[in-house]
């Protein structure tokens, strides 16, 4: 194979990010459920013909897709296999998550794209449906103890077959949903997105050639992979070794240990997970594929400058105990795979701030507090509220962290209330930055949020998936932990706190009735004594901190 | 001769680095540029200066034009006034908790201070809900009381921002009410007077920005009035909005927040302008400068317009505005090889100060403009930007050091994959602005303009497929010309969240109509205050609709509002969802979220015949010299751009020289100077 001169490969390397980008546009612009459209819980991306290894991602997408849809497409290369060879025209269609990793709200399109008749690369999308079934509307299932209960598991299967779309598939997709027509609306909006990226391709393989596409492809990953080695080789040898834990796993209320031994071996980076606790009952396990996409991310929060692709980790060892938490099959619980990336994430910028404080950030508020708020309208339908919630970044060696902010592992923006209200009937009555709730630090973690809604139905169910609430998202340099997450319940006039702190099954509200979040914030940087005595009067005088709150 | 007899417009553009006038007798034709140093910080002084390069006497002048960055600079560098904001309880945190977004999607790092700081942003017990019921009736003793405490903190201005006052500002009203009877000064701003829109961040934060500019740019104009008064002028003073459309001074005052992109929209409108009499209706603007490159869309003659944009991280303005979309490539941006070893340009710059290698100011490393001037493209000798001469050692040195060492390259291969990167990145920008909207690159033509955009133009034909590139006769003074030929425009969007099921009945169609003429009577009243002389006024109106349940929409024009109905709302929806998506959704219900009314009130226009070259004149080259274009030096010919008459014709390689611009010609491509000056660039092989 012939290497590319370096004004082409950096060509190709733009028209391909811009390409998937597109293909990210259209979805978002063509979606019906707001978790796509406006949070932009989907992502879409390029991959090896062979491995299914990551070409391009789009880059504004769900950042924790980037590792995981390689896991999708390696299992349709493997289905495909079996029948002798992908077919010209077909779409897979599945939401399998031990394979194809995260959870099953997230509907994965794998497409092979063929030049002049022969397999050249794969085309996937992926986004996160409302709803798939199961016990819970939303699918935040905190209680579910196997996967039948979190929602209904459709394996690889062909929705579009030759070229043509099969309704029945149209039509299965929709029925195990509590809101069909949503369904409906993201397939054909994944649909368009497909479309469009084949189109591009074809044009980028008619005036670039497939050769030089090709070997673009084989290179761009050495240059990502040469990058990282570079990165990593910039920082001592050594090994350091971090805890953290879940609340519980939403059945049984025991914490759950999450830990990371991260050597630094000259070029290579080891990222030990083996001592990490055993599979769980509830839903916070999580596959090896989602496992290794959680820390292709937190990697790429730090070395920034890393392009999107398989390379990153190619000098990166992870290391998983087979049957663990983060080593989920079958029909193991995974709905709140989140809380656990979440985990993975902050342990990997624990860790890389005690090898190097000038490179890291404390940890995020850790949980996205998944609030799904059910009922009935008059005709009988169903009316579901689903919303992930904000809170606070960890303080950095350049600044405070930034107040409600989104979670890492995600680009998301919180859809107006204004929106909310007028298609739900609840009503806010807060929306608040929360005080106090930012670890103490050189530079203070970011603020969380106090946010308050009020039933307008008669009646409604509630149900809460959230993490935070007994460990901290600590600081990182001697930056102290945020505040706890605390989610709660007016219902009648008495309150509410879930006896698992964070998660919780149908809570019946009535008329009046409200929950309340309070989300943590980040982990503080460095030493709260080096904090300038004028930031501090600031924090006071905006009431990001109060003298009770402070203990000053 | 008095002012109201003039028919000289003088059109001003103050930017970052010069202040560009054009003058225009709209009677006559005739016209001067003129181009002067900005004074940053007191812009009004480079403004009064840049008239007086144009006009003997002010009272020669019947209007003034501007195209302003005043606002955009202010809200960069937060130096807008100090502001209070009064909000529902429960909500004064909405403006610094955004839509919970981070700046970055790669990189957890930086946080955000908001225009208005938490111990300025009060509660009142106040609540409207979704559907428009008043849940709780405002106090507005309570209101003046806040008000109060503001003014005691040192606010200059207020803005008034309730939740669901786009469904009903009833209580927005009295609030505003209230605050007026005690505030000192007029920078008092309703969020949902000026935007009733739904989405509470978007709204909130465009009625901040605009109380917050209110005292700096009301300053600004107001001192500008005053010297232009004492000059002798007693003509009409305008301000170019974001959308392309002038409004009074006046209005400039009470509505700063829509002069946020004045100076680039102005540029678009005269690109719209001259690319139509040059019998071109899709065009590709592309203002390249020293920092930046923005591109916008003229598509079938009308510029397109987008409803918000982010001033930087957070500072979101939701208001009808040109779609200019920018990126980080400009001739200061630096080239630089990672450690993976590919070669990338920018997003760094070297800016004006200290500017590129060449400037010899301390920058040492190697940015686009070095790179033209390594491959003889740029004449040392003869610099724009007021320096007496390039360095073009210290340029070699730059790309050598950074870009052909790591990579194993000559000085000139290293130069042309600066260019080579340069271009690619902007022709991604032109891609996405045009195929990823649906529109056929062949039948677009570029027109590049500004300082550094006609650099370029063949390599971004060539990369993108566009027809052509037409460089304007002064690309120098594109903006300030903008100014000249500005429309008077003004928009209202109102948010209407209706299900077009309902409009079977035939009241509620009767009720959508009579609310879509008040509209109409609004945006007709605000020109007609203006007090402009106007060839003709006409008004259009745009539906966002969308598919139950989705949160994007798409803009379905309504033609006569007399023959509304169900159906044909309903067909023309599914026929831009059509256009748009490639097919229509069955059975799902359809809705419309917003109404967008826009006037246009068309002012006479220079004939851009005016600028047309002397057709006859015979004109030898200024000289040549040596160009690097594809691996070898050519001796190339130097043209004088501004003697070349019509009908000129030259295949490339060429250089065309002009102060403001320098315009290259590639081998293979044609340059041709048509009937009105302006340079068109076509592929010689005709693809």
């Amino acid at each position: 194979m012939t290497t590319l001169d370096p004004v082409t490969l950096a060509v190709l390397q733009g028209r391909l990010e811009q390409l998937v980008d597109e293909m990210d546009a259209t979805l978002f612009r063509s979606a019906f459920n707001p978790i796509i459209a406006e949070a932009h819980d989907a992502s879409h991306g390029i991959y090896d013909r062979t491995t299914g290894a990551t070409v391009a991602q789009g880059s504004s997408g769900l950042p924790v897709f980037v590792g995981s849809m390689s896991g999708a497409v390696s299992l349709i290369i493997d289905r495909t296999a079996e029948e002798g060879g992908p077919g010209e025209g077909d779409i897979w269609v599945f939401n399998d998550p031990y394979r194809g990793g995260t959870h099953l709200n997230d509907m994965k399109l794998v497409q092979p794209f063929f030049r002049d008749g022969e397999l050249f690369c794969w085309l996937a999308s992926v986004g996160h449906y409302t709803d798939v079934g199961g016990a819970v509307p939303g699918n935040y299932n905190p209680s579910a103890t196997e996967s039948a209960q979190e929602g209904v598991l459709i394996p690889p299967v062909r929705l579009v077959d030759g070229g043509e779309l099969r309704s029945d598939i149209v039509d299965l997709v929709c029925a195990i949903s509590r809101v069909p027509a949503n369904a409906y609306g993201d397939l054909f909006g994944q649909l368009n997105a497909l479309k469009l990226g084949v189109s591009r391709l074809t044009d980028l393989l008619d005036e670039f050639g497939a050769a030089t596409v090709s070997t673009a492809f084989v290179e761009l990953t050495a240059r990502a992979a040469s990058l990282m080695r570079s990165n990593i080789a910039a920082l001592p040898d050594g090994t350091h070794s971090i805890d953290d834990f879940l609340d519980n796993d939403g059945s049984v209320d025991q914490p759950i240990q999450v830990s990371l031994d991260l050597t630094i071996e000259g070029d290579r980076l080891v990222l030990d997970f083996t001592r990490t606790a055993g599979a769980a009952t509830g839903p916070v396990n999580i596959s090896k594929s989602t496992a290794i996409a959680a820390c292709y991310v937190g990697l790429k929060h730090i070395f920034r400058d890393v392009p999107a692709n398989a390379g990153c980790l190619e000098p990166v060892e992870v290391r998983i105990a087979d049957g663990s938490l983060l080593d989920a099959s079958w029909p193991r619980p995974v709905a709140g795979y989140t809380e656990t990336i979440l985990r993975i994430m902050d342990l990997i910028f624990g860790a890389l701030a005690e090898v190097d404080p000038a490179i890291s950030n404390g940890s995020s508020y850790g949980t996205i507090n998944a609030l799904s708020i059910a009922g009935h309208q008059p005709s009988g339908d169903r009316w579901v509220m689903f919303t992930f919630y904000g809170g606070g970044l960890g303080g950095s060696p350049v600044s405070d962290g930034l107040s409600h902010g989104n979670a890492p592992l995600s680009t998301a923006t919180i859809p107006p209330i204004e929106i909310l209200e007028s298609a739900y009937p609840v009503r806010y009555t807060r929306w608040a930055l929360r005080p106090d709730s930012g670890g103490a630090g050189k530079h203070r973690g970011g603020l969380g949020a106090d946010y308050e809604i009020e039933l307008l139905d008669e009646s409604a169910e509630v149900f809460a998936f959230g993490d935070r609430g007994r460990f901290p998202p600590p600081g990182v340099a001697g930056g102290g932990p945020s505040a706890l997450n605390r989610i709660s319940f007016d219902v009648a006039g008495d309150e509410l706190i879930p006896p698992l702190a964070s998660k919780i099954v149908g809570v019946k509200l009535h008329k009046g009735d409200r929950v309340r979040i309070a989300s943590p914030g980040g982990g503080g940087y460095g030493d709260p004594s080096d904090r300038s005595l004028e930031a501090i009067e600031r924090d006071l005088r905006l009431g990001y901190t109060t003298v009770e709150g402070s203990g000053t | 001769m008095t002012a109201q007899e003039s028919n000289r417009v003088v059109g001003i553009d103050v930017g970052g680095t010069f202040t560009d006038v054009f003058m225009v007798d709209d009677r006559s034709g005739e016209f001067t540029v003129a181009k002067v140093p900005s004074t940053r910080g007191d812009e009004e002084l480079g403004f009064l200066a840049g008239v007086r390069a144009a006009v003997d006497s002010f009272d020669e002048i019947g209007a003034v034009i501007h195209g302003t960055t005043v606002g955009t600079n202010a809200l960069l560098e937060r130096k807008g006034a100090t502001t209070g904001i009064i909000t529902t309880a429960g909500f004064a945190d909405v403006l610094e908790m955004r839509r919970r977004d981070r700046p970055n999607t790669w990189g957890l790092w930086g946080d955000f201070i908001p225009i208005v700081e938490r111990d300025m942003r009060l509660e009142v017990a106040e609540r409207t809900g979704a559907d428009g019921t008043i849940v709780q009736e405002v106090d507005q003793a309570a209101v003046t009381a806040q008000a109060q405490v503001l003014l005691a903190a040192g606010a200059e201005a207020c803005c008034i921002a309730f939740i669901n006052s786009y469904a009903n500002d009833e209580n927005e009203r009295l609030a505003l009410d209230a605050v007026r009877l005690v505030w000192p000064n007029d920078h008092v701003t309703s969020a949902a007077l000026l935007l009733p829109e739904v989405r509470e961040f978007e709204r909130t934060s465009t009625g901040a920005i605009n109380a917050y500019l209110q005292p700096v740019v009301g300053g600004y104009i107001e001192r500008l009035e005053v010297a232009l008064a004492d000059g002798g002028f007693g003509g009409r003073f305008f301000i170019v909005q974001s959308n392309g459309g002038v409004m009074t001074s006046t209005a400039a005052r009470a509505l700063p927040v829509r002069t946020a992109l004045s100076g680039p929209a102005a540029g678009v409108i005269a690109g719209a302008h001259l690319a139509a009499a040059a019998g071109f209706s899709n065009v590709i603007t592309c203002d390249m400068g020293g920092t930046s490159f923005d591109v916008a869309v003229i598509a079938n003659g009308e510029v397109v317009s987008g409803a918000q944009t982010s001033v930087d991280y957070g500072l979101v303005i939701r208001t009808p505005m040109i779609e200019i979309s920018t990126i980080g490539a400009g001739g200061g941006s630096l080239a630089w090889v990672d450690a993976g070893g590919i070669l990338r340009i920018g997003p760094e710059s070297a800016g004006s100060v200290p500017g590129p290698a060449c400037y010899g100011r301390g920058n040492g490393r190697p940015t686009v403009t070095d790179a033209h001037l390594v491959l003889g493209r740029l004449n040392g000798e003869r610099p724009i930007g007021g320096l007496d001469q390039l360095d073009t050692r210290a340029a070699r040195d730059a790309v050598r050091r950074e870009v052909a060492e790591p990579l194993g390259l000559s000085i000139e291969e290293a130069a042309e994959a600066i260019l080579r990167i340069a271009t690619s990145r902007m022709a991604g920008a032109l891609r996405l602005v045009s195929i990823e909207r649906g529109h056929d690159p062949g039948e677009f033509i570029a027109m590049p303009f500004g300082g550094a955009g006609a650099l370029h133009s063949c390599g971004l034909l060539a990369d993108v497929g566009l027809s052509a590139a037409l460089v304007p006769r002064y690309p120098g003074v594109t903006s300030a010309l903008g100014c000249t030929v500005a429309d008077a425009r003004h928009d209202v969007v109102q948010t209407l969240n209706l299900a077009v099921a309902d409009l079977a009945d035939q009241a509620a169609v009767a009720a959508l109509t009579e609310r879509l003429g008040r509209n109409e009577a609004a945006v007709r009243s605000f020109l007609d205050d203006s007090g402009m002389v106007l060839d003709d006024v006409s008004v259009s109106v745009v539906l966002d609709m969308s598919y139950v349940g989705q949160t994007h929409t798409v803009s379905v024009p309504v033609g006569n509002l007399d023959t509304l109905s169900q159906a044909n709302l309903l067909g023309a929806f599914e026929k831009k969802y059509e256009d748009t998506y490639g097919r229509v959704l069955e059975s799902i219900a359809v809705r419309v979220l917003s109404a967008r009314t826009t006037v246009v009130g068309t002012r006479p226009k220079i004939d851009p015949a005016a600028l047309a070259p002397h057709p006859d004149a015979t004109v030898p080259p200024a000289g040549e010299r040596n160009v690097f274009f594809d691996g070898e030096w050519r001796p190339t010919a130097i043209w004088p751009r501004l003697e070349l008459p019509s009908g000129w014709l030259c295949e490339g390689p060429a250089i065309l020289e002009q102060p403001d611009a320098t315009i290259v010609i590639e081998p293979g491509f044609i340059a041709e100077v048509d009937a009105l000056g302006n340079v068109v660039i076509t592929n010689a092989s005709g693809s």
